[in-house]
């Protein structure tokens, strides 16, 4: 470095810490050097997160919220997609970006978190990166839905009106609570424009602070890998892990290269099947919006119906089934469980049980929606195995995942098909087995053969 | 219990169902559109649009000197298919009010810019739909227009085609719906009277009308598959670079 540059990085670092956090992010923070494929979907998740921001900045500069009729008799807001598809320079690839770039960003946020299923990454001492990372989920599911309303087509408007009436399921305030919610009595230009508001500078604002709580927990506390071993227990004589390499320039290099392959799927979607086959863009989501009008079948876009089938399955006469499943949790924390949990738990099963007699199902089934995402969050406490990687767990856990996984995609495809009374039942054995991996978790997890860890990661 | 009974009687119920969910399906078949985007096929598709349906149906999102892009020049377009419009740059909208538009036909005619991308189902394309749709008008007393539909029953529409496609009328049949109920099925269609187009002339003059309208639908799409190619191309000759320089950093990680 020539004396003239060194002098400049001399001024700044004596005024912020640009080389020290160089360093510690990048060129000495020191990663297992035995990540596999499944560590890609980090950098592309941050990469999908930067492709929707940016293309997002250009299409607010043409996107009109604005739900009321033009000359013609279209809504303006739909309208004004149609008028970057066509008249805005570039404006359909912006466009098409942004809409596949959303069920990208869904594919590889799930491929990201069943990484840290597989190998444990959730466990001690990386608690804060998971919830961190269970939050940036939540804020995701936000951001997607509220997205979903803008184009003002039929999908969005009546998939809209459908989730946010759920909230009127709640006990005593739901009806003012979905009023408040939507600002009218129905979805409307007041709805499209605080979900505008929210898609471009609320939820994004939040979203990236987690982001960088996520990276900084995990820059503090250090990668995970696919042998669930701590690379910071065997240190050389300068104190750095004998398996870590800098992340700069190994793992900038190789996530260069996951990029580009990414990219070619992402670009054969975006340029030869931006619509996904009717899931990313869906038909009737090109009539514009039309309040008299209902459609016959209203489903989510693909990534939210694993969820949604959850809460479709909770049905009146399936009640009596999660009432005996909370029994069941009740039962074994008043055996096992700390004093404080035996209070808690009381606490919810009275409410729970006690309240399933009272109100209605739908409420239920937002609750239990809900709980699908949230119990996520307490991974780290349910796991009780003594090793973290599935390479060293033994068959108990393996049945679970596989069957977890067979759950969640059976869950998502009845999400996107209409209702029927088989596939109900169907929905709510799924729905029962769901929450069963993570109740059984801490039976399972302790009962099962586990191999012993190695000392230092593996190449396998 | 008897909450308990019910879920166990639902279980049951759902058994026996299980294999009727695969076999439900909707009585509506679509025909595969023979669209095609070669030009001569969309400037008279475009020509079509403008005489049959531009007068009560718009294509607000499309501009006329859009039309460029099917290679007509700016003139042919003003002489031959703007009739509403004064600018070539105005887009395709019509003079008729949506409010009057739902006295007539009880229902505002739809705007068809997107019809194509909109009509798309699990039954078949858009484009499937449209051609389905412009071939299945039959004679119907009943309906004030005095004509019905075999893709869209009881549709506002009358059949602004019959001159080139002629009269056809629907045979139905009776039939038994499993449950003792009789029901009338629509069989087939037959063409009572000949219109100045054969069938065939027809079918030709619909699939261009319907190629027109996967057009209108994203005028970019030839452009985008196009680039496509490039930008595909470009990204797996970087794959192959950034797989070498990868492989180069970490030839000492062992």
């Amino acid at each position: 470095m020539t004396t003239k540059s060194q002098e400049l990085l001399n001024w700044i670092d004596e005024r912020f810490p640009l080389t020290s956090t160089w360093k510690e992010h990048l060129s000495e923070y020191y990663a297992p050097k035995n990540f596999n494929f499944w560590y890609f979907f980090g950098s592309l998740a941050l990469l999908v997160l930067v492709i929707q921001i940016v293309t997002g900045i250009f299409l607010v500069m043409h996107y009109k919220p604005d739900a009321s009729l033009n000359a013609s008799g279209i809504p303006v807001a739909f309208a004004s997609v149609e008028y970057i598809m066509r008249d805005v320079p570039g404006g359909w690839i912006i466009r098409y970006l942004h809409s596949t770039g959303a069920s990208a960003f869904f594919i590889v946020v799930y491929m990201h978190m069943f990484r840290g299923l597989l190998y444990g990454s959730y466990r001690k001492p990386r608690e804060l990166v998971w919830i961190f990372g269970a939050l940036i989920f939540l804020c995701l599911m936000a951001e997607a839905f509220m997205g979903y309303l803008l184009p003002w087509g039929q999908m969005s408007f009546w998939g809209a009106q459908v989730i946010v009436n759920l909230f009127s399921a709640v006990p005593l305030i739901g009806p003012d609570l979905s009023i408040w919610i939507r600002g009218d009595y129905v979805v409307s230009d007041a709805t499209l424009n605080r979900f505008f508001s929210f898609h471009v500078i609320a939820v994004p604002l939040v979203l990236l602070g987690l982001v960088a709580a996520h990276l900084i927990a995990l820059h503090e506390v250090g990668s995970n890998n696919p042998d669930g071993v701590e690379i910071k227990k065997k240190k050389d004589a300068n104190g750095i892990p004998l398996d870590g390499i800098p992340f700069h320039p190994y793992y900038t290099v190789k996530d260069i290269f996951g990029v580009v392959v990414f990219l070619i799927f992402f670009a054969a979607i975006v340029f030869f099947a931006p619509e996904g086959g009717g899931y990313f863009l869906e038909s009737n989501n090109f009539f514009p919006a039309d309040p008299l009008k209902t459609p016959p079948h209203i489903a989510p876009v693909w990534y939210f119906t694993p969820f949604y089938s959850i809460l479709r399955a909770v049905t009146s006469d399936f009640l009596m089934v999660l009432q005996l499943g909370m029994a069941g949790i009740w039962a074994w924390t008043l055996m096992r469980a700390p004093a404080v949990w035996k209070a808690v738990v009381t606490v919810i099963a009275v409410l729970v049980i006690g309240g399933m007699f009272f109100i209605d199902a739908k409420f239920w089934g937002v609750l239990m929606m809900g709980a699908g995402v949230v119990v996520l969050a307490f991974l780290p406490w349910l796991d009780r195995s003594p090793v973290k990687s599935i390479r060293y767990k033994g068959a108990l856990t393996k049945i679970a995942i596989a069957i977890f996984v067979v759950v969640f995609a059976i869950l998502g495809y009845l999400g996107v098909q209409p209702p029927s009374p088989a596939r109900n039942v169907v929905a709510q054995v799924c729905t029962v087995l769901y929450f069963l991996f993570f109740a059984l978790m801490p039976i399972y997890s302790k009962l099962d053969k586990t191999k012993p860890e190695p000392e230092r990661v593996t190449w396998k | 219990m008897i909450r308990t009974m019910k879920f166990i009687r639902s279980l049951a119920v759902a058994a026996l169902l299980l294999p009727l969910v695969a076999t439900a399906s909707d009585e509506i078949e679509l025909d595969k559109a023979p669209i095609s985007f070669d030009q001569k096929s969309l400037q008279h598709g475009a020509k079509l649009f403008v005489n049959y349906c531009l007068s009560c149906h718009g294509a607000s999102s499309l501009r006329y000197n859009r039309l460029q892009d099917l290679g007509l020049s700016e003139d042919q377009i003003r002489d031959n298919l703007m009739f509403t419009a004064d600018k070539i740059g105005e887009p395709m909208a019509i003079a008729m009010r949506r409010d009057e538009a739902k006295k007539w036909f009880g229902t505002a005619p739809p705007d068809l810019t997107i019809i194509a991308r909109a009509r798309g189902s699990e039954l078949g394309s858009g484009a499937d739909w449209l051609y389905s749709y412009l071939r299945g008008f039959y004679r119907d007393d009943q309906r004030p227009t005095g004509w019905n539909n075999r893709v869209f029953a009881n549709v506002g529409m009358p059949h602004v085609l019959w001159e080139l496609q002629g009269t056809q009328v629907a045979n139905f049949v009776t039939e038994d719906d499993g449950q003792g109920n009789k029901m009338k099925r629509l069989e087939k269609l037959e063409l009572a009277k000949p219109g100045t187009l054969s069938p065939a002339e027809y079918d030709k003059s619909v699939a261009d009308l319907v190629s027109f309208l996967v057009w209108m639908g994203e005028p970019a799409q030839n452009t985008r598959k196009e680039i496509g190619y490039a930008v595909i191309a470009v990204l797996i000759v970087l794959a192959g670079l950034t797989y070498a320089m990868k492989k180069a950093f970490w030839k000492d990680v062992h």
